[in-house]
C-alpha cells in the first residue's frame, strides 16, 4: 500500500540477499528501537510514494531487515530487487500496532506474512508459540531452519501445491480447522494477504475464540 | 488478435489523444464525449455526426462500453440493487435508494475488498480486482433511474482509496461539464482512511468526504478494521483537521453501531473529544448481521441515546434508515451469493 513520503530518512544498505526465486531480505544498520511485528515505511526515493514492509529482523539485531517479494507489475519492489549493497532507500521509523508479547499466542501467516514473526522470534518472544506457515511452494518457507531451530514442534509447514515428509498438504485453514483444543484464551495473531486473514479470522471465530483475541495485519 | 477497448469511462484528454492517434480531426473528441456521456445511445454506429471513418476506427478498436445489470432485486420500501458482471465472472453491486425526492445510488469501486473489516461481507470475498472508471460510471448510466439520480455515493464493494486512479476518474467524468455535468456536492467519496490516499482526494477532488470511523479507541477499531494498524485513525483525524469543511464541502463519519461494543457513554465521551474542532456530521448506522460474524446491533433505546449524547454536545449526529434490507442491501451480500451460486 502506497504511503506518504514526509518522514523518510536516507538509508545505506548494508544487506542484499535473494533467499529464494524472486524474494529479497534487505536492510541497513538499525538506528531506531522497535517493537518486535511493527513496520516502516521504505521508499526507492523521496519522491515516490513508499510502501509499509514489516520489519523481519529482531530488536537486538544490527540491522534492521524486510522482506519483500517481487511483484513483476508494481513499481517498487523490482527496483528495489535491483539495488546493491551500498545503495541507498528511504525509510521510516518503526511504527504500528501488531506487536508481539511474551503471552502464549499463535503467530499465523502465509507467504512474506512470516516477517514479522520472524522479528518476534529473533527478539525473544518464542516461548509458547505456536507458529503455522502456509506457503504454495516448498521453497516459499523462508527462514525454515532458523523457525524450526527456534521452535522445534511448535512450527508447522504448510504447503497447498506441493507436497513434502513433515510438511501438512493443504492451506492454513486446513491445518487450523483440524485442530481440537484452541485454546480460547491465547492471542491469535494472523499476518498475509487479505483472503487469507479473513477466512483464518472467520474459521477461529467459528471454532470459538473471541474475536477480542485475534489481532490480524493485512498486506494491502 | 487486438481486444477492443471500451470508450465509455473515459476522460476528455483521453478522447482527445485517442483522436490524435488516429489522425482524426480534434473536435471529434469532444463529439464522441457528447454520445458517451449525454445522449442515450449504447453503440458507436449511433454516433451519427461522426465521420464513417472515424466510426470505423473506433467500432475497429473500441466497444462503446455499457454492461447491462445481469439481476435486480427490488425492496418493499423501493430500494433496488442490481448485479453488474466484471471480467472474469465476478460481481459488484450497486444500491439505488429512492427517498422523498431524492434517488441516491451507491456505487462500488473495486471488486470484492483487500480490508478485511471483521463487519463487512465484501470483505469475505476477498480482493478480486479494480473497477476502472467506465465500470465505476456504468453503475449509474446503465440503470433505469439514470435520468433521476440525484446524489452519488461511494460506498458499495471496495475501498475507493485503494482505487484512487479510477476513482478520481470517474468522479471527473460525473462532474465535467462534457461528461454527466453533476454538481461535485452530490457526491460523497467513503473511505476508511488510507492516509496517502485521504491527502490525495482533497487536493484533487471537490466531492464530499465521509470517513469510516466506527469506534474512537485504537486497539477495538484495529480488532474491528485492519488497516487501524497502517493507517491509524488519530493520523486521519488530524489530516482531516487540516482542511477546512467550514463551506460547501461536508466530511462526515459513519459510524456502525455495535451492540455492547461501541455503544457506550465512553465511547461517546471520546468521539466528542476527537472531532472537536472539526464541522462535521455522523450517521450512526444500524448494524444487520451477516453470516459468521461475532457482532450484533445495538437496540434502539440505546441507539437514541448514543444519538442524544453526541446531538446535545454539539456533534450534529443522525441515525441512517436502514433500507433495502429484504434484499440483500448491505454492500457484499448480493454479490457474495451470487459467487456460491456460480461455484455451485
Amino acid at each position: 500500500m502506497q504511503t506518504s513520503t514526509t518522514d523518510l530518512i536516507e538509508q545505506t544498505l548494508t544487506r542484499h540477499e535473494e533467499i529464494s526465486p524472486g524474494v529479497f531480505v534487505i536492510g541497513f544498520l538499525r538506528q531506531h528501537d522497535f517493537k518486535p511485528g511493527q513496520a516502516i515505511k521504505l521508499g526507492i526515493d523521496a519522491e515516490n510514494p513508499p510502501r509499509i514492509y514489516s520489519i523481519c529482523s529482531g530488536n537486538q539485531d544490527d540491522e534492521l531487515c524486510v522482506l519483500f517479494n517481487v511483484k513483476e507489475d508494481g513499481f517498487l519492489t523490482p527496483r528495489l530487487a535491483a539495488l546493491q549493497v551500498g545503495d541507498s532507500v528511504f525509510a521510516s521509523a518503526p511504527y504500528g500496532t501488531f506487536i508481539g508479547t511474551d503471552d502464549p499466542a499463535w503467530w499465523i501467516a502465509t507467504g512474506t506474512g512470516i516477517a514479522p514473526f520472524r522479528s518476534m522470534l529473533r527478539s525473544g518472544q518464542g516461548k509458547h508459540k505456536q507458529l503455522v506457515h502456509g506457503v504454495r511452494h516448498l521453497n516459499q518457507f523462508y527462514f525454515e531452519d532458523e523457525l524450526r531451530a527456534g521452535l522445534g514442534s511448535n512450527y508447522h509447514c504448510c504447503c497447498s501445491a506441493e507436497s513434502a515428509d513433515g510438511i501438512h498438504s493443504g492451506r492454513v485453514t486446513a491445518f487450523l480447522e483440524a485442530q481440537d483444543s484452541l485454546s480460547k484464551d491465547w492471542k491469535y495473531y494472523i499476518c498475509g494477504q487479505a483472503t487469507m486473514a479473513v477466512e483464518t479470522r472467520d474459521l477461529l471465530i467459528s471454532k470459538g475464540i473471541p474475536f477480542g483475541n485475534i489481532i490480524t495485519e493485512i498486506y494491502f | 488478435m487486438e481486444t477492443k477497448t471500451p470508450l465509455f469511462g473515459k476522460t476528455l484528454s483521453e478522447l482527445q489523444e485517442l483522436v490524435a492517434e488516429y489522425k482524426l480531426p480534434k473536435f471529434t473528441a469532444k463529439q464522441i464525449a457528447d454520445w458517451l456521456y449525454k445522449k442515450d445511445i449504447t453503440s458507436i454506429d449511433e454516433m451519427s455526426n461522426l465521420s464513417k471513418k472515424a466510426r470505423e476506427l473506433l467500432n475497429a478498436h473500441h466497444t462503446f462500453g455499457l454492461i447491462d445489470p445481469t439481476e435486480t432485486k427490488i425492496s418493499t420500501d423501493g430500494t433496488k440493487k442490481y448485479l453488474f458482471p466484471t471480467e472474469h465472472g465476478k460481481f459488484i453491486e450497486t444500491a439505488m435508494i429512492p427517498f422523498k425526492d431524492r434517488k441516491t445510488v451507491c456505487v462500488s469501486s473495486q471488486v470484492g475488498c483487500k480490508m478485511g473489516c471483521l463487519f463487512c461481507m465484501t470483505g469475505k470475498q476477498g480482493f478480486q480486482g479494480q473497477l476502472t472508471a467506465g465500470e465505476i460510471v456504468n453503475q449509474i448510466r446503465n440503470i433505469p433511474e439514470r435520468d433521476e439520480v440525484t446524489n452519488i455515493v461511494y460506498m458499495g464493494m471496495g475501498e475507493p482509496f485503494d482505487n484512487l486512479d479510477q476513482v478520481l476518474k470517474s468522479v471527473e467524468v460525473l462532474t465535467s461539464e462534457w461528461g454527466f455535468a453533476m454538481s461535485p456536492r452530490r457526491i460523497t467519496v467513503s473511505s476508511i482512511g488510507i492516509i496517502p490516499g485521504l491527502i490525495r482526494f482533497l487536493n484533487e477532488c471537490e466531492a464530499h468526504l465521509a470517513i469510516s470511523l466506527h469506534t474512537p479507541f485504537h486497539e477495538e477499531r484495529q480488532q474491528l478494521m485492519p488497516v487501524q494498524i497502517a493507517y491509524p485513525l488519530e493520523q486521519i483525524i488530524e489530516h482531516i483537521k487540516e482542511w477546512d469543511f467550514s463551506g460547501q464541502r461536508r466530511v462526515s463519519f459513519e459510524y456502525i453501531v455495535f451492540g455492547g461494543l461501541n455503544d457506550t457513554p465512553e465511547h461517546a465521551k471520546a468521539l466528542i473529544k476527537m472531532l472537536s474542532g472539526i464541522k462535521c456530521r455522523v450517521n450512526l448506522i444500524r448494524f444487520h448481521p451477516i453470516p459468521g460474524t461475532p457482532l450484533h446491533g445495538t437496540d434502539e433505546k440505546t441507539l437514541q441515546e448514543f444519538k442524544d449524547g453526541l446531538n446535545n454536545r454539539g456533534i450534529l449526529t443522525t441515525i441512517r434508515a436502514s433500507r433495502g434490507v429484504d434484499i440483500y442491501a448491505a454492500c457484499g451480500l448480493l454479490s457474495t451469493k451470487a459467487l456460491l451460486n456460480q461455484k455451485k
